[in-house]
């Protein structure tokens, strides 16, 4: 009986559910390509929830060298950290992101292009 | 299935273009006979898909040593329809077939990048290099090309007939085996012809007005027709506008005629773009395709879609906006 109520204690359900759903939203979770309008027809692209083994600042440098645009980072509280290029850049980051070779080499279903 | 169809369709086009073509190419050599086999190409054509592509991607495993295999898989790949994945392979064997030197073996594994064009090339070479061992080749070339090509052009003469008749191919007692592409073709024209309302389900398409689009000043669009295309889909204002403006990463506002005023300069195609993405996403049914459906708020926070055709039920995503970036002034939104 007691070495029973030892095992639950030891098991505790609730911890191991937490933990594995956090990590199925992990698995779940889309990076989300979006465009906005600025003045004009100049437009910002934003690219959210890159995984965090990636290193965003030297993505950003890549990126920022091969796309001829300037971006930042922006460290959102809601969305983590957000980065965000100057121009409509979404086919070219899309295409950054699923290849193998020079880019990052993710799923291409993990990936959401919004707008227009 | 899927695969196999646009293949096939393909094959069916290169056909009318390869006949002419391959006819052509029969008068310039005159001692052809091409025409004068009309044995038993249908058959071959039909069987030779299967057997013919394992040896080329062996084949193409070594075809740095396989200079004389090489040419011999290349009539193969114009049997079939592989582009795409195919032609990469073909420029490198172009290249290893050209740094053996003998240049003439590359007309035929060309062949697929543009009918018209390669057959050109064959032509001029025919005239141009009547020399060295370049006849031997072109014999070889003829017959294997016969066998690739031939078995293509054959087929539209072969597989003719009427099947309402039972003429042709459709006779009763005829022992050839008829292809895939008109069998596909008489069931899909029986099916249409037994029960049109089947067919028709399947291929009706699902039809909203065009979004009308004015120009408000310099800065706004007003989605004039909104309340119209949302009464069409069954669904929220409410919602269809959430979705714009997550999508869109603006924002706006409903005038007093129930049109919708968004910020940014956006053209009517843009606003097209996104509303079919939301009726992907939440008009259609997942299950049989139909845009008979109802969206409802489920029990916990959920939106559901329920097919009204099948009765299937399926969740689907809240919007969310997403991050936005800040645009415009900063001095404007501290105040």
């Amino acid at each position: 009986m007691s070495t029973e109520i030892e095992n639950l204690k030891t098991y505790d359900p609730f911890a191991e559910a937490d933990e594995d759903s956090g990590k199925t939203k992990q698995t779940q979770e889309y990076i989300h390509i979006r465009i906005q309008q600025r003045n004009g027809r100049k437009t910002l692209t934003t690219v959210q929830g890159i995984p965090s083994k990636f290193d965003h600042k030297k993505i950003l440098k890549v990126v920022k060298k091969e796309f001829a645009c300037n971006g930042t980072i922006i460290s959102d509280t809601e969305m983590g950290e957000v980065i965000q290029l100057q121009g409509d850049q979404r086919t070219k980051i899309k295409e950054f992101l699923t290849d193998k070779e020079n880019g990052l080499g993710l799923d291409d279903k993990t990936i959401k292009v919004h707008g227009f | 299935m899927s695969t196999e169809e646009p293949s096939l369709q393909r094959r069916a086009s290169r056909k009318s273009v390869a006949f002419t073509d391959e006819k052509l190419v029969v008068d310039a050599d005159g001692s052809v006979t091409m025409v004068a086999s009309p044995n038993d190409d249908t058959k071959e054509t039909a069987m030779s898909h299967t057997p013919r592509t394992p040896p080329l991607s062996a084949a193409l495993g070594a075809f740095t040593d396989a200079s004389s295999q090489a040419p011999a898989a290349a009539p193969a790949e114009d049997a079939d329809g592989l582009d795409l994945s195919l032609l990469k392979k073909k420029k490198k064997k172009v290249k290893a077939e050209t740094a053996e030197g003998d240049d003439e073996a590359a007309a035929p594994a060309a062949g697929e990048e543009g009918i018209d064009l390669s057959l050109k090339k064959k032509k001029k070479k025919k005239v141009a290099k009547d020399d060295d061992d370049f006849a031997k080749k072109l014999e070889k070339l003829n017959i294997e090309g016969k066998e690739g090509e031939e078995g293509a052009v054959a087929e539209p003469e072969e597989q003719e007939g009427d099947w309402e008749k039972g003429t042709g191919i459709w006779q009763h007692d005829e022992s050839k085996t008829i292809n895939y592409s008109p069998l596909l073709a008489r069931f899909f024209a029986l099916l249409s012809q037994k029960n049109p309302d089947h067919a028709s389900t399947g291929t009706r398409s699902y039809k909203i007005p065009p979004p009308q689009c004015l120009r408000e000043g310099n800065k706004k669009t007003i989605f004039a027709n909104l309340a119209e295309i949302c009464k069409r889909m069954k669904r929220a204002d409410e919602h269809v506008t959430a979705y714009l403006f997550a999508e869109l990463g603006t924002s706006g506002s409903v005038d007093g005629s129930r049109r919708l005023v968004i910020k940014g300069r956006f053209q009517q195609k843009q606003i097209e773009n996104v509303l079919r993405t939301y009726i992907i996403e939440y008009v259609t049914c997942k299950t049989c395709r139909s845009p008979n459906t109802e969206l409802s708020k489920g029990e916990n926070r959920l939106y559901f879609i329920t097919c009204n055709s099948c009765g299937s039920r399926r969740s689907v995503q809240a919007i969310k906006t997403g991050f936005s970036a800040q645009v415009g002034k900063r001095r404007k939104n501290k105040a």
